[in-house]
């Protein structure tokens, strides 16, 4: 089943507001998706909260290594006002900042801090962008693509473990 | 930020340092860590308390002891064999996150449960739900104090997880749903225990509710505690009974209905002041909702297959989707991306517990430290979940 585009009022609003940074909506399995070019993400979320959004059900990253931009960033949105649910989506070039989330939902803390700690994708304006499930002094990033699954830190495995390694 | 101040609970940072010149040893605040062997943390929670005196000034969780890696798990292994994992992760309602995922699933390659199998799905993840509700007050009530209440909760979890032991075999780590409906048909008999239980468990119900609701000790332990409106649950996207007992009418059963349950006659319970004692309500309640949700589709499970017609070799095509339902602890979603192949592009879980736990910070801020046990157990968080 191929996508179908996505245009209704609340489109044409944002496409009027941002122009040709809107870079697709689209509606797949009845769920709809905005394709954001990375430079107005942050004004995009703003607008999105400021239209009744309170809610960030979650934000996570897709790694695609062969790509140009090999991240996608993904912010799913719901909000309670009109209960509907929208998908927010971004690339980005290793090593870019991604505008955080939290001035807008207070909840993005640990779900960046997740997307951080995961694939190494840093947040500009994050007040505490530390790891949050592996250790602070690991090395890696274990949902990159090149990250294979029976990778460990060895050195930090044999240090703080006690053991040869932990596969 | 200078050294002195104190972060905004809702905004997250790092614990205050001590100022230069300063050393913990002689300031009147002192750190504890609680956790993660503390029994009342239900499973590897370490929280870093900041005290001063016996009153919270700061917390904060540590988190990831029990953290396998299964996003990445699920890169690997084909969608059928990733479905047992899901059980592992929150495991006191393996039923429900069995339900999430096959419905994520079954989104993505486009193909629906028969009715059958919906109906089957709705009753075992109810009956889950009140399994886990019962956990929850069983071992809540202990941790605040009360020895009593989980010898009867655990009675009527065995019954529980005697249906799902004679429906699939296992009791904890069912298994119970395929992608595309069940394996299994329902066993002779299983109708009539799940009367048998609809007619006795609100009675059940009462027995806790005489133990604990009007006890002095109970409410002054929970009344006023742990305090989160309904602004600060939205803002830090906190869901399911913690939500609702911040006034929040707001359940995916209704919301977005799925598996069939726009077809049964509910209520979605909700407290008033958002704190311990609310939220004990609201679990309460919703275990009769349950009730009430399983005796309705006890009377109507429609004859035909049980399992939608699924290629031998699975392979969803291109796409990618999000789909949440509502499990015992809040919104359990999925979002899958799917390249084509074997095995998901990218799976990620979106756990009730991880965001749920996040409030624990501005929760405990200004609270005793025997206050913190009672807040965290009524978080109700699984660390299976929480860490993945």
């Amino acid at each position: 089943m191929a996508s179908a585009p996505w245009e209704d009022a609340f489109t044409a609003a944002l496409r009027d507001q941002f122009g040709s940074h809107i870079l697709n909506s689209e509606l797949y399995r009845e769920q709809k998706l905005l394709h954001v070019d990375r430079l107005s993400v942050g004004d995009v979320l703003r607008a999105l909260h400021r239209a009744g959004f309170d809610y960030l059900v979650d934000v996570t990253a897709v790694h695609w290594p062969k790509r140009e931009r090999p991240f996608d960033l993904i912010w799913i949105l719901y909000s309670y006002a009109d209960n509907r649910r929208v998908r927010v989506r971004a690339e980005y070039p290793e090593g870019d900042e991604v505008a955080s989330a939290t001035p807008f939902w207070p909840g993005a803390n640990w779900l960046e801090r997740e997307v951080f700690d995961m694939f190494g994708i840093r947040f500009s304006g994050h007040p505490d962008l530390r790891r949050i499930l592996l250790p602070e002094d690991w090395t890696g990033h274990p949902l990159r693509k090149d990250y294979p699954i029976l990778q460990q830190d060895q050195a930090w495995v044999q240090l703080h473990l006690g053991i040869e390694r932990g596969q | 930020m200078s050294h002195r101040t104190t972060p905004d609970p809702l905004r997250g940072g790092p614990m205050t340092a001590p100022a230069p010149g300063e050393s913990h040893l002689d300031s009147s605040e002192m750190i504890l860590n609680m956790g993660p062997q503390h029994p009342s943390t239900h499973g590897v929670l370490r929280v870093v308390l900041k005290l001063d005196g016996e009153r919270v000034v700061d917390a904060e969780c540590v988190i990831g002891y029990l953290h396998r890696g299964v996003e990445k798990i699920g890169e690997h292994r084909t969608y059928m064999q990733f479905n047992p994992y899901v059980d592992r992760m929150d495991y006191v309602s393996a039923v429900s996150n069995g339900l999430g995922y096959c419905e994520a699933v079954e989104k993505l390659q486009g193909v629906v449960a028969p009715p059958r199998a919906q109906v089957v799905r709705v009753m075992l993840a109810e009956l889950n739900r009140i399994s886990s509700h019962i956990v929850w007050l069983g071992t809540h009530a202990l941790d605040i104090g009360a020895m009593t209440p989980v010898f009867y909760s655990f009675r009527e979890r065995e019954e529980i997880l005697k249906i799902f032991e004679k429906y699939c075999g296992a009791r904890l780590t069912t298994h119970a749903f395929r992608i595309g409906g069940l394996q299994w048909d329902l066993y002779d008999g299983f109708e009539s225990d799940l009367r048998r239980f609809c007619q006795t468990f609100p009675a059940r119900v009462d027995e806790y509710e005489t133990l604990l609701t009007e006890n002095r000790i109970w409410r002054e332990r929970t009344v006023g505690v742990g305090r989160l409106d309904a602004t600060t649950c939205k803002a830090l996207g906190v869901t399911g009974p913690v939500l609702r007992a911040a006034g929040v009418a707001w359940d995916l059963r209704k919301a977005q209905p799925y598996s069939g349950y726009e077809k049964y006659a509910f209520e979605i319970p909700v407290g008033e002041n958002g704190d311990t004692y609310d939220r004990y309500r609201v679990r309460l309640q919703e275990m009769r909702q349950s009730c009430r949700i399983i005796a309705q589709a006890v009377d109507g499970i429609p004859d035909g297959p049980i399992l939608a017609r699924i290629p031998k070799v699975f392979k969803p095509p291109v796409g990618e989707v999000y789909h949440s339902i509502e499990a015992p602890k809040g919104e359990l979603g999925f979002y899958i991306v799917s390249d084509g192949s074997l095995q998901p592009y990218r799976l990620r879980v979106r756990p009730p517990s991880f965001v749920n736990l996040q409030a624990l910070r501005g929760m405990v801020r200004g609270a005793l430290v025997a206050d913190v046990v009672a807040i965290i157990g009524s978080i109700d968080i699984v660390l299976g979940e929480v860490d993945r």
